[in-house]
């Protein structure tokens, strides 16, 4: 009996010790491997395939991660979290990162604990419907039932909308985004409500994808982006940093294919990106090879975008508002210097 | 050493050996590790909160939810407080819990009698019952009522139209709405006043019975007062109440009452579920009355359904009513299960929506986990007090 209380005793001491906060970066050096948080299943954006290997637009990013800091960009352990758990894997130090198709918005970033390193993908939230039910405007879905996924700003956006055009809905919430996808199409809803790159990726897993359509109109700006716990500024600027990388890599026309001849290159922007000249790998607390580690083993972020969700996939999403800013978008990578 | 052959109050005061005292000291020393561990984790929560900007205040009670739910028992909308919204989720998990309880009640007894029938096609119905339903999880039940039985139904443009103006879709059971009008609270007031009239005849019959043997028709009359009187009152005071017919608008059906799929699902699945459990403890606490009893009242002339009802059943509460009460709590608890199929529960609004819109994981789960609780405890309480009753009175 004494020794299960002195068991007890030590065990509590020991976890209290152990939850002693160490930098992230440290944390996963020591571990050899990045954990990261993700959609379950996202077409285009984070699906896992038959043999486990995670492959999308935001496991690339998790695996751009790994490149700069563990310099192996297949150290990454996905966590698959729906919209209702993820802030909170975060926050508990469950994933290093979350790399989710996650909104940044003003109270998640100062109330939560967590805080955004940016913005991967600029989406708004749409609605898709069915062609039988004959509806060309989101101002004719008045009384409509609206399948949406639990915790996200889907939910509140909805509301805002509906309020402020004097409409009435009546929403039918899920946690799992699946759940929503399978009752909009069974016929729950008349409405599937979500940002409009899910509503692209969920339709081409429905089984008749042809049946359903998605309304012009785009209620909401939806910047998504991925976050890390705050209080950690050099994990925040790794994060926020190998995103920079990948965007200025394309800005330079840097690709997976080129990087190690454009060592050479005699633009003193693509020789500091590289780490050829200045000290961007040792400011960031990584190697000197950090970015062109990112670059070579993932990839710009066009080369990303267009794998995963561009040209190149399924989903074949414009670049529209994700093209750089020089090409009329809005990705903008600060300088590096 | 302590004598223990010595008389307690000459062996020495304190001693370690002594059986008592080092009991009171294993416990104390349990309940000091207990709180070192309790408070650790306290100050090590609330520090890492404070360290990462995560408010540990109660704030966000007041503030605007800003998302809808659509079955709310109680006034709210998307301009309704988050506390508002745990209401909301109470009063469904309450619904679903009460109404669950009873048709498990229910069910369940009529499966655990049935088990025990002569009729050999009746029994061995009962059984399959028992066995096929508690050897699935509840969970995949649910996904079944759900999935299979319920969102299959037709859309609401082709909904299947019942007699009465009652209509079922993939949207749930649309039923015609009463209103009521002036003149409806005196029917109202017929049903109290029938019930008391029954009430107080029952009493009386069973002095009648006590006094002379005589039987009075207790039953027609409570069916003649708790029918006749409330129609009575209907007609006297020139129908006081109308429905107004729901009818199909736009893309669902407007007015009238509907009954979600998901509160359907949840409800037929808790009480399916939970009815296979409590019809073997029915089957296990009428066996467990011993057979001499039931004899014994054959022998007095009494038929069967009034020795099940008179003798066996009375006897056979006294085993029942604690196992119940488990499967009573295991029923409020399992209806936390409705988060996966979309019904509005505590679990759902509250540590679903609510805790996500707000991040006040820590505050949001700590309520929770009090509401069931007391919701636990409360129905523990009541099931105690009605075994009070029930016991065996020793004399």
């Amino acid at each position: 009996m004494r020794k299960i209380m002195t068991g007890v005793l030590g065990a509590a001491l020991a976890a209290y010790a152990s939850t002693v906060w160490a930098g992230t970066l440290d944390d996963v050096k020591a571990k050899g491997i990045l954990t990261c948080g993700t959609n379950p299943a996202t077409a285009g954006f984070s699906v896992p395939d038959n043999d486990g290997k995670w492959t999308g637009f935001v496991v690339d990013y998790c695996r751009a991660v790994a490149a700069g800091v563990l310099g192996d960009a297949t150290k990454v352990k996905f966590i698959p979290l729906n919209a209702k758990d993820r802030f909170t894997a975060l926050q508990s130090g469950e994933i290093d990162i979350l790399a989710h198709n996650a909104t940044w918005t003003s109270s998640r970033d100062t109330s939560l604990g967590i805080i955004f390193a940016g913005t991967y993908f600029y989406d708004g939230q749409g609605f898709m419907v069915r062609k039988s039910d004959n509806i060309k405007s989101a101002k004719d879905l008045d009384g409509a039932s609206i399948c949406v996924s639990q915790g996200t700003t889907t939910e509140l956006n909805l509301a805002d909308y509906f309020r402020s055009n004097g409409m009435t809905f009546s929403a039918v919430g899920f946690a799992d985004e699946d759940a929503v996808i399978k009752a909009y199409e069974e016929g729950r809803c008349d409405v599937f409500s979500a940002d409009t790159s899910s509503l692209n990726a969920a339709r081409i897993r429905m089984a008749n994808a042809g049946d359903s359509v998605v309304l012009p109109e785009i209620i909401s700006k939806e910047p998504l982006g991925p976050a890390v716990r705050q209080g950690d500024d050099q994990w925040l600027n790794i994060a926020k940093w190998t995103l920079n990388v990948m965007l200025a890599a394309e800005e330079f026309g840097v690709t997976s294919k080129n990087v190690d001849e454009m060592k050479d290159s005699d633009n003193p922007n693509i020789r500091r990106l590289l780490g050829v000249e200045g000290s961007f790998g040792k400011d960031v607390g990584l190697g000197e090879t950090w970015s062109q580690d990112i670059i070579k083993q993932v990839g710009n972020y066009s080369e990303i975008f267009e794998r995963s969700i561009g040209k190149e996939s399924p989903l074949k999403i414009e670049r529209g508002v994700n093209a750089l800013w020089n090409a009329g978008g809005l990705q903008y990578a600060p300088p590096i210097r | 050493m302590v004598d223990i052959t010595q008389p307690a109050h000459l062996r020495r005061a304190f001693s370690i050996y002594d059986k008592k005292i080092r009991a009171i000291v294993y416990q104390a020393g349990l309940v000091v590790s207990l709180a070192v561990v309790v408070t650790a984790i306290a100050i090590q929560t609330v520090s890492n909160m404070r360290q990462r900007g995560i408010p540990l205040t109660f704030d966000f009670w007041n503030q605007t939810a800003g998302f809808q739910i659509n079955q709310t028992l109680i006034p709210y909308d998307t301009l309704s407080s988050y506390g508002q919204a745990f209401w909301v989720g109470v009063a469904n998990t309450l619904l679903v819990s009460a109404l669950g309880i009873l048709l498990a009640t229910i069910l369940g007894f009529l499966i655990g009698i049935s088990r025990l029938s002569h009729n050999w096609i009746v029994a061995k119905v009962a059984t399959s019952y028992v066995e096929v339903i508690r050897n699935i999880p509840l969970l995949l039940q649910l996904l079944f009522w759900y999935n299979a039985v319920l969102k299959p139904l037709p859309a609401p443009k082709a909904s299947i139209a019942l007699p009465g103006g009652i209509y079922l879709n993939n949207r749930g059971i649309i039923l015609p709405a009463v209103e009521f009008h002036a003149g409806a609270a005196l029917v109202g007031m017929a049903i109290v006043a029938a019930a008391a009239f029954a009430t107080a005849f029952s009493a009386y019959a069973s002095g009648v019975q006590n006094r002379t043997g005589k039987q009075l028709p207790v039953l027609v009359v409570h069916l003649l007062l708790l029918t006749g009187l409330p129609l009575v009152a209907y007609v006297g005071a020139g129908s006081p109440w109308s429905f107004t017919y729901p009818e199909l608008r736009g893309f669902n059906f407007r007015g009238g009452q509907q009954i979600y799929p998901e509160f359907a699902a949840l409800l037929i699945g808790l009480s399916v579920y939970t009815a296979s459990f409590v019809a073997e403890i029915v089957r296990g606490g009428i066996q467990a009355v011993s057979k001499g009893q039931t004899e014994a009242a054959h022998a007095l002339g009494l038929p069967k359904g009034k020795t099940l009802r008179l003798v066996v059943v009375p006897q056979a509460l006294r085993i029942i009513i604690p196992p119940l009460t488990s499967q009573y709590l295991n029923l409020i608890k399992n209806s936390s299960l409705a988060v996966f199929i979309g019904y509005p529960d505590l679990v759902q609004v509250f540590a679903g929506s609510v805790l996500n819109q707000t991040g006040a994981a820590v505050q949001v789960m700590a309520i929770t986990l009090v509401v069931y609780l007391v919701i636990s405890l409360i129905t523990s309480a009541a099931m105690n007090a009605f075994n009070l009753r029930f016991a065996l009175v020793e004399r």
